[in-house]
């Protein structure tokens, strides 16, 4: 049986997403800029579509919602255009983001950082969570930005949105989050929530990859990070990827519409997979069930190195994650477990399981008599698990 | 890089069969008890390396023949990947019945050895060859435990990289004799750095006593010394065969010794901004400051005076463009 719970990666294009890209392949298949009948018929359903992404974060009309690339290049464009625009200028010298933002964020603030930008890295709290608060305490009359994911990808903790919004509006502050975590699983209203640039990206939410967005409010119009063409209201140049863009309509439409009815069933069974995964022994789970997206677990099993977990599961032909070090190319641990300041043993041993609205109760069942094998045989070959003789001087570092 | 490094791939695709099989199926994966131990008349051996917070740890045990110092049985457990767990039993397995003296002669390299599927090929991905290093090190401290000595006086030279033991004496060497001056060369001459990266500069997974770019740096300033002794004593200086760092400094400690104070005394000085090679030549471009910015010699006699005392010093193929 193979069971795919790594849906904060990538998910399975929903099939009627899929069925409304096709005729753009082979049929209809005209550049939208040119003068022709080929370009012509593409416009109403591009219009459809963007009106259905709109419609999903609640955008108004006079906003503008960019398709990109992908998220990376949403949050590429609005860190590099912020530092062309305040930073080179003089105008300002600081920006705020938090310290467990995605790569696409963490590494464009480092490489603005390296070209003279200040930059605040908010702490999480025990619990994962950022605290209004910090952005207050940190903003700077020469603070140009703040930048705050809405959830996170790993714990799926949701960061107080409004109230940072709330803040940034009050100090004049241009606020930007990455909601890619977000979209699709929580509500989004960008009118509600102060919002001046959001991040999103269609693959997360049953669309196809290669397609990001990025809602900018109107008046706060960033300068374009891709030259070109003048698509996209000049905004972003690059031919239109009009399957792309009907793809993210659907799913756009499909998600929020499943908001209502299929997210508390995800809910209710992400919530009892994890009753019964913290049964078993020595178990942790960082943030509060009611602070999260609805699908997400990152679970600590003690004694068991997370690539070592997922080895056995993946034996099983069960999909899941881990941010530990030893899985990773460059041997860095996992940056939420460690900002968390949680049990330092436990910096290597968490695993995310990120269900889907395809998830079924018979893959979390074959999953869960998995794990329990995998956690028995593990902890059987662990050293934290071992034993020693009465008087060992041990110099492992085990808690309990 | 190139297509290979473009599409990249998953770690566990270059993990060797016998890797993975050990990961499944771990031979040595166990513990002795002391009772045990006085049951077959050994001594008993627990060795303890690595920590969970640093994402492995692995426990050693020996069962040792106390009159032949034969290891009669040898049984690990491990936190760990599966690379950690791999390399962890090999281990056990490599100590069996030889003298806690010899065990001590297997590194962490005859371990990734011993878990190849053909020769040539290596067992785990380059990253992962630093889980193979604990291996080894639990070895030591278990030995030292036996033998009642420190770990460290099995290491007979100091070792820089640990995962392809390269030693701080091969490193000097080699990065004198072949004038290395990036640690990709380094990497390419000798593997060192190669691997987990730990060793290349502060801030890798592991914290080093002396790190690549420190050895680097260390031969720069060597050849900065030489350069600086020789313009002493009047020798010759190699000026052309410089990076455009060192030639900087260099022309930087000519016009220092020999320019900047006549020029300070009239109430001027003067920066350098650019040196480029151009064809034959080699042009300095420097920009006048204070008094020296618009006075009438600044472009005739004052100007000749630094590019003859930069001829007579480093090169004749210099010229002195001021902006």
């Amino acid at each position: 049986m193979k069971v795919y719970l790594d849906n904060n990666a990538t998910t399975m294009v929903d099939e009627q997403v899929k069925s409304a890209m096709d005729p753009f392949f082979t049929e209809m298949y005209g550049n939208p800029n040119s003068l022709h009948a080929y370009a012509g018929e593409t416009h109403p359903h591009i219009k459809t579509a963007m009106e259905k992404i709109y419609a999903g974060i609640q955008a108004n009309r006079k906003d503008s919602v960019v398709i990109t690339s992908c998220a990376t290049e949403s949050n590429n464009w609005v860190l590099k255009s912020i530092y062309f625009e305040y930073i080179l200028t003089g105008r300002k010298n600081h920006i705020i983001i938090s310290e467990v933002e995605h790569p696409s964020i963490m590494a464009t603030a480092r490489f603005i950082e390296s070209m003279g930008c200040k930059v605040t890295y908010l702490p999480i709290n025990s619990e994962g969570l950022i605290e209004a608060q910090s952005v207050r305490d940190s903003i700077t009359s020469k603070t140009a930005l703040v930048s705050v994911m809405w959830a996170n990808n790993e714990t799926g903790a949701i960061f107080p949105v409004q109230e940072i919004g709330e803040i940034c509006a009050e100090h004049k502050v241009l606020f930007h989050t990455d909601a890619v975590q977000a979209v699709g699983k929580i509500p989004i209203s960008v009118q509600e929530f102060n919002v001046d640039y959001l991040t999103f990206s269609a693959h997360k939410f049953h669309g196809p990859k290669g397609v990001g967005a990025l809602y900018m409010k109107q008046g706060k119009e960033l300068m374009p990070l891709l030259h070109g063409g003048s698509q996209m209201g000049g905004h972003r140049s690059g031919t239109l990827n009009v399957p792309g863009i009907v793809g993210m309509g659907k799913a756009m439409e499909n998600a929020v519409d499943a908001l209502d009815f299929e997210m508390p069933d995800i809910r209710e069974m992400r919530d009892n997979f994890e009753d019964e995964l913290l049964k078993i022994e020595d178990t942790f789970v960082v943030t509060p069930r009611n602070k999260r997206t609805s699908n997400t677990i990152l679970i600590s099993f003690r004694g068991i190195e997370g690539e070592s977990m997922l080895w056995d599961l993946n034996r099983e032909g069960i999909a899941a994650s881990t941010g530990s070090a030893c899985a990773s190319e460059d041997l860095e641990a996992n940056s939420v477990m460690e900002a968390i300041g949680a049990d330092e043993d436990l910096a290597h041993t968490a695993i995310r399981f990120s269900l889907s609205r395809y998830t079924t109760q018979e893959e979390i069942d074959h999953t869960l008599a998995v794990v329990k094998k995998a956690v028995a045989r593990l902890r059987e070959i662990s050293s934290s698990y071992s034993y020693a003789p009465e008087g060992h001087n041990s110099e492992l570092t085990i808690g309990h | 890089m190139g297509l290979d490094s473009l599409v990249g791939g998953t770690i566990w695709d270059e993990y060797s069969n016998k890797v993975a099989d050990l990961m499944n199926n771990p031979k040595n994966m166990g513990e002795i008890t002391t009772e045990e131990a006085e049951e077959k008349g050994g001594k008993l051996i627990v060795a303890d390396f690595g920590a969970e917070s640093c994402g492995d740890a692995v426990r050693l045990y020996w069962l040792v023949n106390p009159n032949t110092d034969v290891i009669m049985d040898s049984k690990f457990k491990s936190f760990g990947c599966g690379t950690a767990i791999a390399s962890s039993d090999t281990m056990a397995e490599l100590c069996k019945f030889k003298t806690v003296q010899e065990a001590v002669k297997i590194t962490n390299i005859d371990v990734e050895k011993a878990m190849r599927d053909t020769p040539d090929v290596p067992s785990v991905p380059p990253q992962k060859m630093h889980c193979s290093v604990m291996a080894y090190d639990v070895i030591k401290k278990a030995a030292a435990q036996y033998m009642n000595v420190d770990m460290e006086s099995f290491e007979e030279e100091i070792i820089v990289c640990e995962c392809a033991r390269v030693s701080l004496s091969t490193l000097q060497e080699v990065i004198r004799l072949n004038d290395l001056t990036t640690v990709e060369q380094i990497a390419d001459y000798t593997k060192a750095g190669a691997f987990c990266k730990s060793c290349i500069r502060p801030g890798g997974h592991e914290a080093k006593d002396i790190y690549l770019v420190d050895l680097l740096e260390e031969y720069e300033k060597e050849k900065m010394a030489k350069t600086a002794d020789s313009l002493a004593q009047g020798g010759p200086v190699d000026f052309e065969q410089m990076t455009v760092v060192q030639k900087l400094k260099v022309v930087d400690k000519v016009i220092d010794d020999n320019i900047r104070q006549m020029l300070i005394m009239d109430g001027g000085d003067m920066e350098i901004l650019d040196i480029k090679e151009n064809g034959e030549n080699i042009d300095i471009y420097i920009r006048y400051l204070g008094a020296c910015n618009g006075c009438a010699s600044a472009d005739t006699g004052t100007l000749f005076a630094i590019e003859n005392i930069l001829k007579e010093k480093l090169s004749p193929n210099i010229r002195v463009l001021p902006i």
